[in-house]
Protein backbone atom coordinates (compact mmCIF):
# COMPACT_ATOMS: atom_id res chain seq x y z
CA UNK A 1 0.00 0.00 0.00
CA UNK A 2 2.86 2.34 1.03
CA UNK A 3 4.57 1.61 -2.37
CA UNK A 4 1.56 2.20 -4.02
CA UNK A 5 0.94 5.39 -2.35
CA UNK A 6 4.69 6.26 -3.45
CA UNK A 7 3.75 5.81 -6.98
CA UNK A 8 1.07 7.20 -6.96
CA UNK A 9 1.36 10.61 -5.16
CA UNK A 10 1.22 14.06 -7.15
CA UNK A 11 3.72 16.71 -6.96
CA UNK A 12 3.18 19.08 -5.16
CA UNK A 13 5.52 21.96 -6.05
CA UNK A 14 2.86 22.64 -8.89
CA UNK A 15 0.30 23.22 -6.61
CA UNK A 16 2.16 25.44 -4.60
CA UNK A 17 3.79 27.15 -7.57
CA UNK A 18 0.35 28.23 -8.69
CA UNK A 19 -1.43 28.73 -5.42
CA UNK A 20 1.46 31.15 -5.02
CA UNK A 21 0.71 33.05 -8.44
CA UNK A 22 -3.07 32.89 -7.71
CA UNK A 23 -2.54 34.59 -4.53
CA UNK A 24 0.24 37.47 -4.79
CA UNK A 25 -1.65 38.43 -8.34
CA UNK A 26 -4.48 39.21 -5.49
CA UNK A 27 -2.15 41.15 -2.97
CA UNK A 28 0.02 42.97 -5.48
CA UNK A 29 -3.25 44.57 -6.84
CA UNK A 30 -4.24 45.50 -3.11
CA UNK A 31 -1.06 47.15 -1.80
CA UNK A 32 -0.30 50.74 -4.07
CA UNK A 33 0.32 50.20 -7.81
CA UNK A 34 -3.29 48.80 -9.07
CA UNK A 35 -5.33 51.48 -6.92
CA UNK A 36 -3.05 54.33 -8.80
CA UNK A 37 -3.80 52.99 -12.48
CA UNK A 38 -7.62 53.14 -11.05
CA UNK A 39 -7.40 56.92 -10.05
CA UNK A 40 -5.96 57.42 -13.44
CA UNK A 41 -8.51 55.80 -15.54
CA UNK A 42 -11.12 57.40 -13.66
CA UNK A 43 -9.61 60.78 -14.20
CA UNK A 44 -8.93 60.57 -17.63
CA UNK A 45 -12.28 58.58 -18.68
CA UNK A 46 -13.81 61.65 -17.03
CA UNK A 47 -12.46 64.12 -19.31
CA UNK A 48 -12.64 62.64 -22.21
CA UNK A 49 -16.72 61.72 -22.07
CA UNK A 50 -17.12 65.25 -20.37
CA UNK A 51 -16.09 66.56 -23.48
CA UNK A 52 -19.29 65.84 -24.93
CA UNK A 53 -21.72 65.29 -22.29
CA UNK A 54 -22.48 66.86 -18.60
CA UNK A 55 -20.92 64.05 -15.74
CA UNK A 56 -21.27 64.32 -12.69
CA UNK A 57 -17.34 63.46 -11.58
CA UNK A 58 -18.89 61.57 -8.31
CA UNK A 59 -20.89 59.26 -10.64
CA UNK A 60 -17.95 57.63 -12.10
CA UNK A 61 -16.79 54.13 -10.91
CA UNK A 62 -13.77 52.04 -11.74
CA UNK A 63 -13.00 48.84 -10.46
CA UNK A 64 -10.89 45.72 -11.20
CA UNK A 65 -12.30 42.69 -10.42
CA UNK A 66 -10.06 39.78 -10.18
CA UNK A 67 -11.14 36.19 -10.96
CA UNK A 68 -8.74 32.92 -11.31
CA UNK A 69 -8.50 33.42 -15.37
CA UNK A 70 -9.35 37.23 -16.46
CA UNK A 71 -9.78 40.10 -14.58
CA UNK A 72 -12.76 42.74 -15.17
CA UNK A 73 -12.42 46.26 -15.67
CA UNK A 74 -15.53 47.44 -15.07
CA UNK A 75 -16.60 51.67 -15.80
CA UNK A 76 -19.93 52.61 -14.67
CA UNK A 77 -20.37 55.85 -15.34
CA UNK A 78 -23.79 57.81 -14.54
CA UNK A 79 -24.99 60.54 -17.54
CA UNK A 80 -27.09 63.53 -16.96
CA UNK A 81 -30.43 63.78 -19.11
CA UNK A 82 -32.11 67.09 -17.96
CA UNK A 83 -34.25 67.43 -21.48
CA UNK A 84 -35.25 63.45 -21.56
CA UNK A 85 -35.72 62.99 -17.61
CA UNK A 86 -33.78 59.95 -18.60
CA UNK A 87 -31.40 58.72 -16.24
CA UNK A 88 -29.04 56.53 -18.37
CA UNK A 89 -26.22 53.91 -17.25
CA UNK A 90 -23.59 52.88 -19.14
CA UNK A 91 -22.08 50.14 -17.38
CA UNK A 92 -19.03 48.76 -20.15
CA UNK A 93 -17.38 45.77 -18.98
CA UNK A 94 -13.71 45.36 -20.90
CA UNK A 95 -12.29 41.73 -20.08
CA UNK B 1 32.11 55.26 -0.01
CA UNK B 2 30.92 51.90 0.43
CA UNK B 3 28.04 49.91 -0.39
CA UNK B 4 25.06 49.61 2.23
CA UNK B 5 23.75 45.98 1.72
CA UNK B 6 20.58 44.63 3.65
CA UNK B 7 19.49 41.09 3.94
CA UNK B 8 15.79 41.10 4.75
CA UNK B 9 12.87 38.71 4.31
CA UNK B 10 9.96 39.22 6.27
CA UNK B 11 9.68 35.59 7.40
CA UNK B 12 11.95 34.73 10.25
CA UNK B 13 13.97 31.67 10.54
CA UNK B 14 14.74 31.59 6.42
CA UNK B 15 18.40 32.27 6.82
CA UNK B 16 18.89 36.13 7.64
CA UNK B 17 21.44 35.90 10.17
CA UNK B 18 23.39 32.96 8.76
CA UNK B 19 23.72 34.33 5.45
CA UNK B 20 24.82 37.81 6.79
CA UNK B 21 27.65 36.16 8.21
CA UNK B 22 28.67 33.95 5.68
CA UNK B 23 28.35 36.61 2.91
CA UNK B 24 30.24 39.34 5.22
CA UNK B 25 33.02 36.73 6.05
CA UNK B 26 32.98 35.55 2.26
CA UNK B 27 33.52 38.98 1.17
CA UNK B 28 36.20 39.59 4.32
CA UNK B 29 37.67 36.90 2.74
CA UNK B 30 38.30 38.63 -0.79
CA UNK B 31 39.85 41.29 1.21
CA UNK B 32 37.36 43.57 1.56
CA UNK B 33 36.60 45.72 4.54
CA UNK B 34 33.11 44.61 5.69
CA UNK B 35 30.92 45.39 8.66
CA UNK B 36 27.74 43.31 9.69
CA UNK B 37 25.34 45.47 11.56
CA UNK B 38 22.89 43.58 13.45
CA UNK B 39 19.52 45.24 13.57
CA UNK B 40 17.34 43.05 15.45
CA UNK B 41 17.13 44.48 18.90
CA UNK B 42 16.04 43.11 21.59
CA UNK B 43 16.94 39.11 19.49
CA UNK B 44 20.24 39.58 18.82
CA UNK B 45 22.01 36.89 17.33
CA UNK B 46 24.38 37.92 14.77
CA UNK B 47 27.16 37.97 17.35
CA UNK B 48 26.27 34.36 18.51
CA UNK B 49 26.58 33.04 15.24
CA UNK B 50 29.97 34.73 14.46
CA UNK B 51 31.41 33.87 17.62
CA UNK B 52 32.09 37.58 19.17
CA UNK B 53 29.31 36.84 22.05
CA UNK B 54 31.47 37.25 25.04
CA UNK B 55 33.68 40.39 23.53
CA UNK B 56 30.41 42.55 22.98
CA UNK B 57 30.86 45.60 25.22
CA UNK B 58 28.47 48.64 23.93
CA UNK B 59 25.75 47.97 20.82
CA UNK B 60 23.87 49.99 18.02
CA UNK B 61 21.86 51.61 20.55
CA UNK B 62 24.56 53.05 22.62
CA UNK B 63 26.36 54.71 19.04
CA UNK B 64 22.85 55.81 18.18
CA UNK B 65 22.41 57.85 21.65
CA UNK B 66 25.37 58.54 21.48
CA UNK B 67 26.63 57.17 24.81
CA UNK B 68 29.47 55.03 22.67
CA UNK B 69 31.55 56.09 20.10
CA UNK B 70 31.35 53.95 16.88
CA UNK B 71 34.73 52.54 17.13
CA UNK B 72 33.96 51.56 20.87
CA UNK B 73 31.00 49.27 19.51
CA UNK B 74 32.77 47.42 16.77
CA UNK B 75 34.16 44.27 17.22
CA UNK B 76 36.99 43.18 14.98
CA UNK B 77 36.55 39.25 14.10
CA UNK B 78 39.79 37.14 15.62
CA UNK B 79 40.14 34.83 12.44
CA UNK B 80 39.67 38.04 9.61
CA UNK B 81 40.96 41.38 10.70
CA UNK B 82 38.98 43.29 8.03
CA UNK B 83 35.99 42.23 9.17
CA UNK B 84 34.06 43.58 12.17
CA UNK B 85 30.48 43.52 13.70
CA UNK B 86 28.12 46.25 15.35
CA UNK B 87 26.27 44.21 18.04
CA UNK B 88 22.52 44.67 18.33
CA UNK B 89 20.86 45.53 21.88
CA UNK B 90 19.52 42.57 23.73
CA UNK B 91 18.04 44.66 26.28
CA UNK B 92 17.00 47.36 24.78
CA UNK B 93 13.50 47.97 23.12
CA UNK B 94 13.78 48.85 19.12
CA UNK B 95 12.20 52.26 19.99
CA UNK B 96 15.66 53.49 21.14
CA UNK B 97 16.36 53.48 17.45
CA UNK B 98 16.24 57.08 15.81
CA UNK B 99 15.50 57.64 12.60
CA UNK B 100 18.54 60.42 12.60
CA UNK B 101 20.77 57.88 14.56
CA UNK B 102 20.54 55.15 12.11
CA UNK B 103 21.30 57.50 9.05
CA UNK B 104 24.69 59.06 11.18
CA UNK B 105 25.95 55.35 12.04
CA UNK B 106 25.12 53.92 8.48
CA UNK B 107 26.87 57.26 6.60
CA UNK B 108 29.60 56.75 9.07
CA UNK B 109 30.43 52.88 8.39
CA UNK B 110 29.83 53.88 4.70
CA UNK B 111 32.92 55.98 4.98
CA UNK B 112 35.26 53.89 6.83
CA UNK B 113 34.39 50.21 5.20
CA UNK B 114 34.13 48.63 1.54
CA UNK B 115 30.65 47.04 2.58
CA UNK B 116 28.11 47.73 5.36
CA UNK B 117 25.97 44.53 5.82
CA UNK B 118 22.73 45.19 7.75
CA UNK B 119 20.77 41.87 9.17
CA UNK B 120 17.12 42.94 9.36
CA UNK B 121 14.79 41.81 11.91
CA UNK B 122 11.89 39.48 11.00
CA UNK B 123 8.60 41.08 9.91
CA UNK B 124 7.61 44.17 8.11
CA UNK B 125 7.51 46.36 10.99
CA UNK B 126 9.77 49.68 12.19
CA UNK B 127 12.86 47.41 12.65
CA UNK B 128 12.95 45.31 9.29
CA UNK B 129 12.01 49.01 7.52
CA UNK B 130 15.01 50.97 9.64
CA UNK B 131 17.07 48.21 8.29
CA UNK B 132 16.29 48.61 4.86
CA UNK B 133 15.98 52.46 4.77
CA UNK B 134 19.94 53.10 3.59
CA UNK B 135 20.57 50.47 1.65
CA UNK B 136 22.19 50.52 -2.28
CA UNK B 137 21.50 46.76 -2.39
CA UNK B 138 19.05 44.44 -1.14
CA UNK B 139 19.15 40.56 -0.82
CA UNK B 140 15.91 39.18 -0.06
CA UNK B 141 16.77 35.97 1.76
CA UNK B 142 14.03 33.12 0.54
CA UNK B 143 13.26 28.91 1.43
CA UNK B 144 11.44 27.54 -1.56
CA UNK B 145 8.67 27.04 0.51
CA UNK B 146 4.74 29.45 0.15
CA UNK B 147 5.21 31.29 3.39
CA UNK B 148 8.20 32.63 2.59
CA UNK B 149 8.09 33.31 -0.84
CA UNK B 150 4.27 35.24 0.07
CA UNK B 151 6.75 37.58 2.60
CA UNK B 152 9.41 38.07 0.52
CA UNK B 153 6.96 39.16 -2.09
CA UNK B 154 5.55 41.46 0.51
CA UNK B 155 9.20 42.51 1.62
CA UNK B 156 9.91 43.24 -2.30
CA UNK B 157 7.23 45.93 -2.02
CA UNK B 158 8.30 47.76 0.89
CA UNK B 159 11.82 48.06 -1.02
CA UNK B 160 10.16 49.53 -3.20
CA UNK B 161 8.64 52.06 -1.53
CA UNK B 162 9.82 52.86 2.15
CA UNK B 163 13.63 53.23 1.59
CA UNK B 164 15.78 56.29 0.72
CA UNK B 165 16.64 55.12 -3.01
CA UNK B 166 12.36 54.46 -3.22
CA UNK B 167 11.56 57.87 -2.22
CA UNK B 168 14.34 59.97 -4.69
CA UNK B 169 12.69 57.98 -7.44
CA UNK B 170 15.58 55.55 -8.01
CA UNK B 171 15.15 51.60 -8.15
CA UNK B 172 16.40 49.67 -5.13
CA UNK B 173 18.87 47.04 -6.29
CA UNK B 174 17.25 43.99 -5.20
CA UNK B 175 18.91 39.85 -5.53
CA UNK B 176 17.47 36.98 -4.62
CA UNK B 177 19.22 34.76 -1.82
CA UNK B 178 17.20 31.11 -2.23
CA UNK B 179 18.17 28.99 1.10
CA UNK B 180 18.08 25.64 1.98
CA UNK B 181 17.45 24.56 -1.12
CA UNK B 182 17.19 20.32 -1.83
CA UNK B 183 17.45 19.87 -5.67
CA UNK B 184 16.73 16.38 -5.56
CA UNK B 185 13.26 17.42 -3.38
CA UNK B 186 12.59 19.95 -6.37
CA UNK B 187 13.13 17.47 -8.87
CA UNK B 188 11.16 15.36 -7.42
CA UNK B 189 8.30 18.05 -7.32
CA UNK B 190 8.33 18.18 -3.68
CA UNK B 191 9.77 21.07 -3.43
CA UNK B 192 9.27 24.15 -5.40
CA UNK B 193 12.48 25.29 -8.39
CA UNK B 194 14.53 27.78 -8.46
CA UNK B 195 12.99 29.13 -11.52
CA UNK B 196 9.45 28.71 -9.83
CA UNK B 197 10.68 31.37 -7.41
CA UNK B 198 12.29 33.45 -9.67
CA UNK B 199 9.24 33.25 -11.93
CA UNK B 200 6.77 34.47 -9.40
CA UNK B 201 9.48 36.99 -7.13
CA UNK B 202 10.91 38.42 -10.41
CA UNK B 203 14.13 39.50 -8.85
CA UNK B 204 17.75 38.11 -10.27
CA UNK B 205 18.92 36.05 -8.88
CA UNK B 206 22.13 36.10 -6.49
CA UNK B 207 22.92 32.65 -5.32
CA UNK B 208 21.76 29.17 -4.10
CA UNK B 209 22.97 27.93 -1.25
CA UNK B 210 22.00 24.20 -0.72
CA UNK B 211 20.09 22.70 2.68
CA UNK B 212 22.89 21.53 4.02
CA UNK B 213 24.06 20.06 8.05
CA UNK B 214 27.00 22.12 7.53
CA UNK B 215 25.29 25.56 8.08
CA UNK B 216 24.23 24.22 11.83
CA UNK B 217 27.97 23.13 12.25
CA UNK B 218 29.09 26.18 11.95
CA UNK B 219 26.50 28.12 14.07
CA UNK B 220 27.80 25.59 16.89
CA UNK B 221 31.03 26.40 16.44
CA UNK B 222 30.52 30.36 16.06
CA UNK B 223 31.63 30.93 13.07
CA UNK B 224 30.55 31.76 9.71
CA UNK B 225 30.11 28.92 7.63
CA UNK B 226 32.52 30.03 4.84
CA UNK B 227 35.62 29.97 7.75
CA UNK B 228 34.24 26.93 9.16
CA UNK B 229 34.25 24.53 6.23
CA UNK B 230 35.24 26.61 2.99
CA UNK B 231 34.85 23.37 1.08
CA UNK B 232 31.61 22.47 2.01
CA UNK B 233 28.46 22.86 -0.55
CA UNK B 234 27.12 25.97 1.34
CA UNK B 235 30.25 28.01 1.95
CA UNK B 236 31.26 27.73 -1.94
CA UNK B 237 27.49 28.86 -2.78
CA UNK B 238 28.04 31.73 -0.37
CA UNK B 239 31.79 32.61 -1.63
CA UNK B 240 30.49 32.68 -5.14
CA UNK B 241 27.38 34.62 -4.06
CA UNK B 242 29.77 37.43 -2.79
CA UNK B 243 31.80 36.86 -6.16
CA UNK B 244 28.83 38.10 -8.06
CA UNK B 245 28.48 41.22 -5.20
CA UNK B 246 31.71 42.57 -6.56
CA UNK B 247 30.65 42.19 -10.12
CA UNK B 248 32.40 39.20 -10.88
CA UNK B 249 31.08 36.54 -12.64
CA UNK B 250 30.48 33.31 -10.46
CA UNK B 251 28.70 30.34 -12.36
CA UNK B 252 25.91 29.18 -10.47
CA UNK B 253 25.57 25.90 -8.48
CA UNK B 254 24.09 23.61 -11.06
CA UNK B 255 20.13 23.43 -9.92
CA UNK B 256 18.91 20.65 -12.65
CA UNK B 257 19.31 17.63 -10.21
CA UNK B 258 21.73 15.95 -12.63
CA UNK B 259 24.13 14.60 -10.51
CA UNK B 260 27.77 12.72 -10.99
CA UNK B 261 28.22 8.98 -9.56
CA UNK B 262 29.11 10.35 -5.56
CA UNK B 263 25.65 12.53 -6.05
CA UNK B 264 23.87 9.05 -7.71
CA UNK B 265 25.45 6.84 -4.71
CA UNK B 266 24.05 9.47 -2.08
CA UNK B 267 21.60 11.44 -3.92
CA UNK B 268 19.16 11.56 -0.80
CA UNK B 269 21.64 13.35 0.73
CA UNK B 270 23.95 15.32 -1.66
CA UNK B 271 22.25 18.63 -2.06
Amino acid sequence: MKLLNFFTRQASAPVARERLQLLLAHERGASGGSSDLLEALRTEILQVIGKHVAVDSEKVKVSVDRREAVAMLAIDIEIRAPSEALLMEVPRKVA
Amino acid sequence: MGTVLVVTSGKGGVGKTTSTAALGAALAQGGQNVVVVDFDVGLRNLDLVMGAERRVVFDLINVVQGDAKLSQALIRDKRLDTLSILPASQTRDKDALTDEGIARVIGELRENFDWVICDSPAGIERGATLAMRHADIAIVVTNPEVSSVRDSDRIIGLLDSKTDKAANGERMDKHLLLTRYDSARAERGEMLKVDDVLDILSIPLLGIIPESPEVIRASNMGSPVTLNNAASAPARAYLAAAKRLRGETAALPDSSGKKGLFGKLFWRRAA
